[in-house]
């Protein structure tokens, strides 16, 4: 493959896309299906047109993106004390660590009948479902991530005599920063599908999530699949936003030194 | 535990008598402290609610959850309900899994499927099971039709991903030694890129399952009539939390089995491979 064909962008990749799609406008417009249950991709458009235009979109979107920041904050803020402790202390990590792996065995939506007993069913219970997600990959992350600490560099500090917290700040922290970003990233992925997870399983409110749970309900198919247009999308910026963030934090990593 | 010996200055000196005996001495008193704070954890537990500190309705005392976990044994019914999920998780991942290989297969082979479906297959991966299950309820019902097709599609992902990726990952020399002995396609697979990619595609499986387990959870909690998730959403409403909890224990306890059953597997396999080379 020569230069000049390799800067032009890939179209083969939008073949099979294209095909479902022209599957799809085919199979409702010559009515190959009953069209009053599935639903035209023309339709689709104009629920989500109509949903922009009268705001529901972005009331719903506001309020899944508020619980889900607010979970995230909590359980980050959590998963990284937690997770500092143990990769800082041993004698915390021989305590608590075998706990804390053995409770991460459990799928993380088994704990949804439990946390709707003792949190109810409102937003309490969505956050507390929300942080919780998020807690696992953050602690776990940056346990990890302080325990590789290289020793060489231990040494070094030891013999310059740093005191604890110049060890932590200069040394343990900088080095553990990689792996401290990839449990956020992972845990702000994760978070997002518990938002979704405690809209379907926790009570009616405005929120994404219950558009497509009512759109299900009512059987109108272009409510959810504009729904899982915004759900998918809204996870795609969530990513791309991480990724960029983490690039930006850790660029003194590669550069500019 | 490397740094202590590493930073010790005087590493000439002889060890310590009984080596192995400060090492079984040690392993009992990591157990011990491993074992310590889940001990602490549920005498308080047991305690708080005896002294009704909390409510046994809140937190049903280990005691509580324990004679459950008998009775439910002694019925038989946790083993009904657990052998449906688990004909469920087989059953869609014989479908995803299968679906998998061969579209990684497909896409790890020829540059030309690469083109055409692997940019679809990320978007699509990109909205996770859970925002696929609505739709699927509409297009497929309640029934296990929906089990299958969302533990399917929990395992498809991670499967094609390891199968192609191993396939990429393949050192070229291989290949140009098949191609200079003229293999045919078939042998060429049989010979050459299966065995490569095997390990890989065998961790494939085992976070395909791993996650084929969660799916099933998931879709037992939205919709179903038996299992084990249904176990869940059955006690929660009866209020039985002590139900709740029992299926909560039994669910990391298969998602374990399956991990690490998987994992002993997977170094047996390994170990082959580094004999075989």
């Amino acid at each position: 493959m020569s230069e000049a064909t390799r800067k032009r962008p890939d179209l083969r990749g939008w073949v099979v896309p294209g095909v479902l799609l022209l599957l799809w406008w085919l199979a409702t417009a010559q009515e190959w299906v009953d069209t009053r249950l599935v639903a035209s991709p023309a339709a689709v458009l104009e629920e989500a047109w109509q949903a922009a235009a009268s705001g529901e979109l972005w009331q719903g979107l506001a309020a899944s993106l508020g619980r889900n920041l607010s979970g995230f904050a909590l359980g980050s803020l959590a998963g990284l004390a937690f997770g500092g402790l143990l990769g800082l202390s041993r004698l915390a990590e021989r305590l608590v660590g075998p706990t804390f792996h053995a409770l991460k065995q459990i799928a993380l939506f088994a704990w949804i009948p439990l946390l709707s007993a003792w949190f109810g069913f409102g937003e309490p219970a969505k956050v507390a479902f929300i942080a919780l997600a998020v807690f696992y990959p953050v602690a776990l992350n940056s346990f990890e991530g302080i325990r590789a600490t290289r020793h060489e560099l231990l040494e070094v500090a030891r013999v310059l005599g740093l005191t604890p917290a110049q060890r932590l700040l200069r040394l343990v922290l900088p080095s553990a920063a990689p792996a401290i970003f990839t449990g956020l990233h992972l845990g702000l992925i994760y978070a997002w599908l518990a938002t979704l997870g405690a809209e379907y399983f926790f009570s009616a409110g405005p929120g994404i999530g219950n558009t497509m749970i009512d759109g299900r309900e009512h059987f109108e198919m272009d409510q959810v699949i504009y729904g899982l247009l915004v759900v998918g999308s809204v996870g795609l910026l969530l990513n791309r936003l991480a990724a960029w963030i983490e690039a930006r934090a850790l660029a003194w990593r590669t550069g500019g030194r | 535990m490397s740094t202590l010996q590493a930073s010790h200055p005087f590493q000439a000196f002889p060890a310590r008598p009984w080596p192995g005996l400060a090492r079984a001495l040690r392993r009992v008193a990591a157990g011990g402290a491993a074992l310590l704070l889940p001990a602490l954890l549920l005498v308080v537990w047991q305690v708080a609610v005896e002294r009704h500190w909390v409510s046994a309705q809140i937190l049903p005392p280990p005691s509580r959850v324990l004679e459950t976990f008998g009775e439910l044994w002694a019925s038989g019914d946790l083993w009904f309900q657990l052998s449906i999920s688990l004909q469920r998780v087989l059953i869609g991942s014989l479908i995803g899994g299968a679906l998998g290989l061969l579209l990684g297969l497909a896409m790890g082979l020829s540059r030309q499927a690469e083109a055409y479906l692997l940019p679809l297959f990320q978007a699509l991966s990109q909205v996770p099971v859970l925002g696929w299950i609505p739709l699927l309820m509409m297009l497929v019902g309640i029934d296990e039709a929906l089990k299958y097709l969302v533990i399917a599609k929990a395992v498809l992902v991670p499967l094609t991903l390891n199968t192609f990726s191993g396939i990429r990952s393949i050192p070229p020399s291989y290949l140009e030694v098949a191609r200079v002995y003229r293999l045919g396609l078939l042998l060429r697979l049989r010979r050459v890129i299966l065995p490569a990619v095997l390990p890989s595609i065998f961790t494939g499986v085992r976070f395909a399952l791993t996650k084929g387990w969660i799916a099933l959870v998931t879709v037992e909690l939205l919709a179903s009539s038996e299992g084990i998730g249904y176990l869940m959403v059955d006690g929660r409403q009866m209020f039985q939390l002590d139900l709740v909890i029992v299926a909560m224990l039994v669910i990391g306890l298969v998602g374990l089995v399956l991990d690490q059953g998987l994992a002993l597997v997977e170094t047996r396999l390994q170990r082959w491979q580094r004999q075989a080379f």
